[in-house]
């Protein structure tokens, strides 16, 4: 839908302007440097999101079950406020180092969670039989466990560069232009919607090579024979006297990714005298909370077909809708936002500027988050054992739920977490779809800062971290019940 | 048996859904309907903050009983949001930050005209040089804003004017916000006031001068010129003027005078919206903002300046009518797509 926006949009002027706005130089410059963000960004954060992954799983590092939560607690930092920390705290950094920096201590979450869930759906015997078979054990990382996380950590990868290709907060506070902020800069200085939109097209035109791409490699690869056990304990590496010196990692990588933001919140709070009210601000927080939640539901109502489509019945329609889940994460909140209110208010005038209409922007913006989660859990789910609890006798349906839903249901929850998270911090979509008078965290922290009421505005950001980091623990809590109730079982 | 049972409960549950979700839609529908005159209401978006807004809307409702559901957003951000409602726009008003927005929807045919008497309130410098489809607020000078211990550094005197900022001695000194609205009103005031020509080589002068342009915000400039991390800024007065901590500023003022472009004095405006001009609510609001006591709040709040007689300047700045700006009329600052495209051709924007 706002695809159909952006070309009317983008072409409203005729094709000429259109070609004109599209061959400049500095649109070249702009997805060069677009792309080089995305791939540094997304490389880093494999590494990040793995590395740690596999150290809070598979490791005794010390205080690993705090680690395994705070790790995933950067995903509720709006980038706008960890970008504005940095800069204040580092202001060299502005431009690529800076960008970097924030995008990746950000966003190695979304590699992070889903690889945390597929380590503990791997089959142990798997690694077992390497072993016997004489592998080292970084040969059965790489031999054996890698390729089980290959389908949740490139559907992480992916969320993180579309992600890159489409955030505005970090890159705009370190003030490196790319092709976003190119984007945003246009609506904001002109009332002329044409060149921001046919910048948008390109966007767009790299999401979908990106994902042309993506899908190649993934079928080149074939799919993934992955272990019919469910959660299983895993086995857990002995790390000595290096149990220890491992915390570097996760805590370096804790201290660059929530201290500085925390840094940064501090600041604003002893800065100045204004004050937060505390009852919008909880008005804010149910509000933040309710459309996450709602979001999340609505997302997962349709990730969950769309996943089984893509992984079972692998097609043409299962490919398209698959591509277009994904191009709604890479378009930037603006698009998406006035593509909606091209829509809304023609065709949906009743839900225009309620809240239905907004759930359905982040059904758009993060339908994606969800769909990668759920995919990587199904792909590791073998058909067969439906048909098995077929024979014995379970209705088509009645097997799908018992057995599969069951098995998918970390995939399902930590996607719902994501597009939850996602959805609490959004800003430019839901500044144009929210309910006149309406605020959530996102928009009253948004509101502070334009007042440059900092001290204000400090609660809010407080509050969106506290908020998102009540469902990160809670998923991360129930796999460990899992975790130690099939532990129990054997 | 009990797997068929769910589904027709799950089945049901759906069904329940969807005629909530009718219901609640249904019922929105209701209101809005009824938000027309009968109960007195009308819907603002607001280009300015809410902070500073809330409590002026807060006292209007206190005196005529007319309830504001107000939407906060950029100013840029709702005149896009209004050009793609067009003439189904929820929005009775829409009060700027900047005359570029009202100018843009005026130009649309998505504004009523004012009532001319509503429009004579306002100094004939902040309304439109033809029509009334909207009228200036409040007025704000662009500056330069310099720090002065940097200069002192640099051994630098304080610029006088923004063409001084390409002589040499402010190389690598200079701070711009080229996405700015007050800094392309500023490059268009100098093309209506001096011609392209000199407006373009003002810009690549100062970018050869190796001028900053990566700033986003005026709040960012100041904040920079202040830590010393740069000597001088174009900003607008009152980011300056209203900071929190303004007593420890380092950071001083240059209010360029004569017809320095650098010196231009913007105003935010109001319009009604298409279909709304002869809705009497709508145009309280316009008259209350123009009001003594409106104004006045403006002036405390926000230290800008007001445009109608018989309200005082703000503290401890020049006065308004020693601000003379370039010699041009607000309205001549509606050719903001040659600023762009100028501003592109420089390489500033894209």
């Amino acid at each position: 839908m706002p695809l159909v926006y952006l070309v009317v949009r983008a072409t409203d002027r005729g094709s000429s302007t259109f070609v004109d706005l599209l061959v400049r130089d500095r649109t070249a410059e702009l997805v060069v440097r677009s792309v080089e963000l995305a791939v540094a960004v997304t490389a880093a954060c494999l590494v990040i999101g793995i590395g740690s992954a596999w150290l809070v799983t598979r490791t005794d590092v010390a205080g690993r079950r705090f680690l395994r939560v705070a790790l995933g607690l950067p995903l509720a930092l709006p980038s706008y406020v960890a970008a504005f920390s940095w800069i204040t705290l580092w202001p060299d950094s502005a431009g690529f180092r800076g960008s970097f920096v924030v995008l990746v201590t950000l966003s190695y979450p979304y590699v992070y969670l889903p690889v945390l869930g597929a380590l503990r759906r791997c089959d142990p015997a798997l690694e077992d039989a390497a072993r016997t078979l004489g592998l080292g054990r970084w040969a059965v990382f790489r031999r054996v466990v890698l390729p089980q996380l290959r389908p949740a950590a490139t559907g992480g990868g992916l969320l993180v560069g579309l992600y890159v290709l489409s955030d505005y907060g970090a890159v705009a506070t370190m003030r490196y232009e790319v092709l976003t902020h190119a984007i945003y800069r246009s609506y904001q200085a002109s009332f002329d919607r044409t060149p921001a939109a046919v910048l948008a097209c390109v966007l767009a035109a790299l999401t979908l090579a990106v994902l042309v791409v993506e899908g190649r490699l993934r079928r080149r690869r074939g799919p993934v024979a992955a272990g019919a056990a469910p959660i299983r304990p895993q086995p857990v590496h002995a790390l000595g006297r290096w149990r220890w010196p491992a915390l570097l990692l996760p805590v370096g990588v804790l201290t660059l990714a929530l201290g500085v933001p925390a840094w940064g919140l501090r600041r604003w709070s002893v800065r100045g005298s204004s004050q937060a009210d505390p009852a919008e601000l909880w008005a804010a927080a149910q509000n933040s909370l309710l459309v996450g939640v709602v979001a999340a539901a609505a997302v997962m109502v349709l990730a969950v077909p769309v996943a089984f489509l893509t992984v079972r019945h692998p097609g043409r329609w299962a490919g398209a809708a698959e591509r277009a889940a994904y191009l709604g994460h890479a378009l930037p909140g603006v698009v998406v936002g006035l593509g909606l209110v091209f829509f809304g208010v023609r065709f949906a005038r009743p839900w225009y500027q309620e809240l239905p209409l907004l759930v359905f922007g982040y059904v758009v913006l993060f339908l994606s988050l969800g769909l990668g989660a759920v995919q990587a859990s199904v792909a590791q789910v073998p058909p067969v054992l439906e048909a098995v609890a077929r024979t014995l006798g379970r209705t088509a349906f009645g097997a799908w739920r018992s057995v599969t839903l069951r098995l998918i249901l970390p995939g399902v929850a930590a996607g719902a977490a994501l597009v939850a998270l996602a959805a609490m911090k959004e800003l430019p979509a839901t500044l144009f779809l929210r309910p006149t008078g309406w605020d959530s965290l996102a928009t009253g922290l948004w509101g502070h800062l334009q007042a440059q009421s900092y001290a204000a505005a400090a609660p809010y950001g407080v509050a969106i971290v506290a908020l998102a980091a009540v469902p990160t623990a809670l998923l991360l809590a129930v796999g460990d019940r899992r975790r130690t109730e099939g532990a129990a079982g054997r | 048996m009990e797997e068929g049972h769910t589904l027709r409960t799950t089945r049901l549950a759906v069904l329940l859904l969807g005629i909530t979700a009718a219901l609640v839609a249904c019922g929105d529908d209701d209101r809005r309907d009824g938000s027309g005159d009968d109960d007195r209401s009308i819907v603002l978006y607001s280009g300015r903050d809410e902070e500073l807004l809330a409590p002026i809307i807060e006292r209007f409702t206190e005196q005529t009983g007319i309830e504001v559901e107000v939407r906060y957003a950029g100013s840029a951000e709702l005149a896009a949001q209004i050009l793609e409602e067009g003439d189904r726009t929820p929005a009775d008003v829409f009060y700027s930050q900047e005359v570029g927005a009202v100018g843009a929807l005026a130009k649309a045919d998505l504004l009523d005209d004012l009532p001319a008497e509503t429009v004579a309130l306002a100094d004939t410098r902040f309304r439109p040089a033809s029509g009334t489809e909207w009228v200036g607020v409040t007025a704000r000078a662009r500056v330069i804003v310099y720090n002065p211990d940097r200069l002192a550094e640099l051994g630098v005197p304080v610029p006088d004017e923004v063409t001084d900022l390409t002589d040499e001695a402010y190389r690598g000194e200079v701070a711009i916000v080229p996405g700015n609205a007050g800094f392309q009103a500023f490059v268009t005031a100098f093309r209506v006031a001096e011609g392209e020509d000199a407006a373009r080589r003002w810009l690549v002068d100062v970018l050869a001068n190796d001028a900053d342009a990566s700033f986003e915000k005026n709040g960012e400039v100041l904040e920079a010129v202040n830590d010393g991390t740069i000597a001088v800024g174009l900003i607008n007065h009152y980011y300056w003027a209203r900071h929190e901590n303004r007593d420890q500023l380092v950071a001083r003022l240059v209010f360029p005078t004569g017809d320095d472009p650098g010196g231009l004095v913007n105003a935010t405006a109001i319009g009604v919206t298409a279909g709304n001009g002869d809705d009497a609510d709508a145009l309280a609001l316009v008259d209350h903002l123009l009001s003594v006591e409106g104004q006045e709040t403006f002036v405390r709040e926000t230290w800008e300046y007001p445009v109608v007689d018989g309200v005082d300047d703000p503290p401890g700045l020049p006065p308004l009518t020693e601000l003379s700006g370039p010699d041009l009329d607000l309205t001549d600052l509606d050719s903001l797509e040659e600023t762009q495209a100028l501003l592109v051709d420089v390489g500033l924007i894209s």
